[in-house]
């Protein structure tokens, strides 16, 4: 007897990288004349807390689980929608409470606040756009362990991404030295990002989620110069001496 | 000025307390008043090394605790007298380290030291921080293959970015120190060679200890490979690492035990 069996090609799983501005609550002690200046606050924006990712920032009151959860709840009366803390512990969080989020930056969006609270001040210059800049370059070598995320733009590094460190570009990333970490481009979602290096010993590399370990790339591409593109959905790499 | 000179690998196990007490002997040998700091809070092993253990009294907890004074726990080494030993405790945890106490411990000892050498336990982890974070240059141990390799690269990024000089955007001074090196293993391609080491660390390299009993035979009579019998091949190495500490410029070799091996000489010069 015989059983066919179906081999389909393995669907392979795509990653992609997105960033969101949150706004961060940071209640301080006491607790209850913080919350009576948030409803004041609300009386005047009603709307302002709506539809807004929220992180609660936990650093300036200490609380227990039950004590966060509580005011989880109470925040959520006000239509207040925690999707993460910080600010303290991992470790004293049960699976019931948002995540504990790290490595948040402070954005610009502290204005946006300003602004929404009352008119724009007459006669104020408008705030031209500020230019992102859209590349970043390293002039250190990248080591094992240290992790670079510029969503931005393309990503220079002018020394060698050690094995175990990972470079993460919203662009195209360049490595001068010797590239035998991993190197993900395009992570924002950007097919025509590439990736170039003087010398090819990643331990991964990926494109706007297709990836490819160190395992399945051919061994005649490693050890020498090298660029990776994407090509119809599928990650090629190439020597480029 | 006195130096805080961390040795440090983040692997265990690749030499960190024996070139800690082979260094500090040999600088000490030279007139200067070394300080050697146990970091390794619960795992103690410097004392034996240096030959102390019988003479511990107070240790590094007592004294960022205030329970003792620095000049009560500070033994002073009976072979080479510019030479001291700040033991760790072997009871407690590294818990017990507060950022606050070790910086004061370091600044008291650095007032009295012309260098202050402080051997990190293994890891990442609080122990290692502390041991490296009032540092003013570095000594990365790493054996020449792969997973010890990996650390220091690990070690060196924390250096460049955790400790207080890093932190006032200042550059902690770093040396690789390369040991258990075997010269006949490596002719045959068993090690990761030292060309390869370097490129991957890009840190200059401060000396080459190659592997040899003699290290074995120093701890077990509790003396610094240096002090034991410094014309063994290890203490010439090292002896030659704390010359170049002291910024001589002294020609890389790698001493053998044997004399008729090759000497081999690298053309690069130490950091």
């Amino acid at each position: 007897m015989t059983t066919a069996i179906a081999v389909r090609p393995q669907p392979s799983m795509r990653f992609r990288g997105r960033s969101f501005m949150a706004f961060v609550l940071a209640p301080a002690a006491p607790i209850a004349s913080w919350l009576a200046e948030l409803d004041k606050w609300i009386r005047t924006s009603p709307d302002f807390f709506v539809g807004r990712p929220i992180i609660l920032d936990l650093a300036g009151i200490p609380l227990d689980e039950s004590g966060i959860s509580q005011l989880i709840s109470i925040l959520g009366e006000r239509g207040i929608r925690v999707m993460g803390l910080e600010g303290v512990e991992g470790n004293q969080l049960g699976p019931s409470l948002p995540p504990l989020l790290k490595g948040g930056r402070p954005t610009a969006g502290g204005e946006a606040v300003e602004r929404a609270s009352g008119d724009p001040p007459k006669g104020a210059p408008t705030p031209h756009q500020r230019q992102e800049p859209s590349s970043l370059l390293l002039e250190s070598p990248i080591r094992s362990g240290q992790s670079v995320i510029f969503p931005y733009g393309d990503i220079t590094v002018l020394g060698s991404v050690s094995s175990g460190a990972e470079v993460v570009a919203g662009g195209s990333i360049h490595v001068y030295g010797t590239l035998r970490g991993r190197a993900m481009a395009g992570s924002m979602g950007n097919a025509r990002a590439r990736i170039f290096c003087s010398r090819n010993e990643a331990e991964l590399i990926s494109i706007d989620g297709y990836y490819r370990t160190a395992e399945e790339m051919d061994a005649s591409l490693r050890c020498r110069p090298a660029q990776c593109w994407l090509e119809d959905r599928v990650l090629a790499i190439a020597a480029l001496d | 000025m006195a130096k805080v000179l961390v040795v440090t690998s983040g692997k265990g196990g690749v030499g960190k307390t024996t070139s800690t007490a082979a260094l500090g002997a040999a600088l000490a040998q030279t007139g200067q008043k070394v300080a050697v700091v146990d970091f390794d809070v619960g795992l103690r092993n410097l004392d034996l090394v240096m030959g102390a253990e019988r003479r511990v009294v107070f240790d590094l907890i007592n004294v960022v605790q205030g329970v003792a004074k620095l000049s009560q726990a500070l033994i002073r080494d009976k072979r080479v007298e510019t030479l001291w030993l700040l033991p760790a405790s072997q009871t407690r945890d590294k818990d017990a380290l507060t950022e606050h106490g070790v910086g004061s411990v370091i600044k008291e000892m650095r007032a009295k030291f012309d260098w202050v050498i402080c051997d990190s336990p293994a890891g990442i982890e609080r122990g290692a921080t502390l041991a490296m974070r009032f540092a003013d240059a570095a000594v990365i141990v790493t054996n020449p293959e792969v997973s010890s390799v990996r650390d220091s690269d690990r070690i060196i990024g924390l250096l460049d970015s955790k400790t207080e000089k890093a932190e006032m955007g200042q550059r902690v001074e770093k040396h690789i120190l390369i040991t258990r090196y075997d010269a006949q293993r490596a002719a045959r391609g068993e090690m990761l060679n030292i060309e390869d080491v370097l490129d991957i660390l890009s840190t200059p390299l401060l000396g080459i200890i190659p592997e040899s009993e003699e290290v074995l035979k120093a701890s077990n009579v509790g003396s610094p490979v240096t002090l034991n019998n410094a014309m063994s091949a290890p203490a010439r190495a090292y002896h030659d690492a704390a010359r170049r500490l002291n910024g001589a410029d002294v020609p890389m070799t790698i001493p053998t035990d044997r004399k008729r091996l090759f000497d081999k000489l690298f053309g690069r010069r130490a950091a």
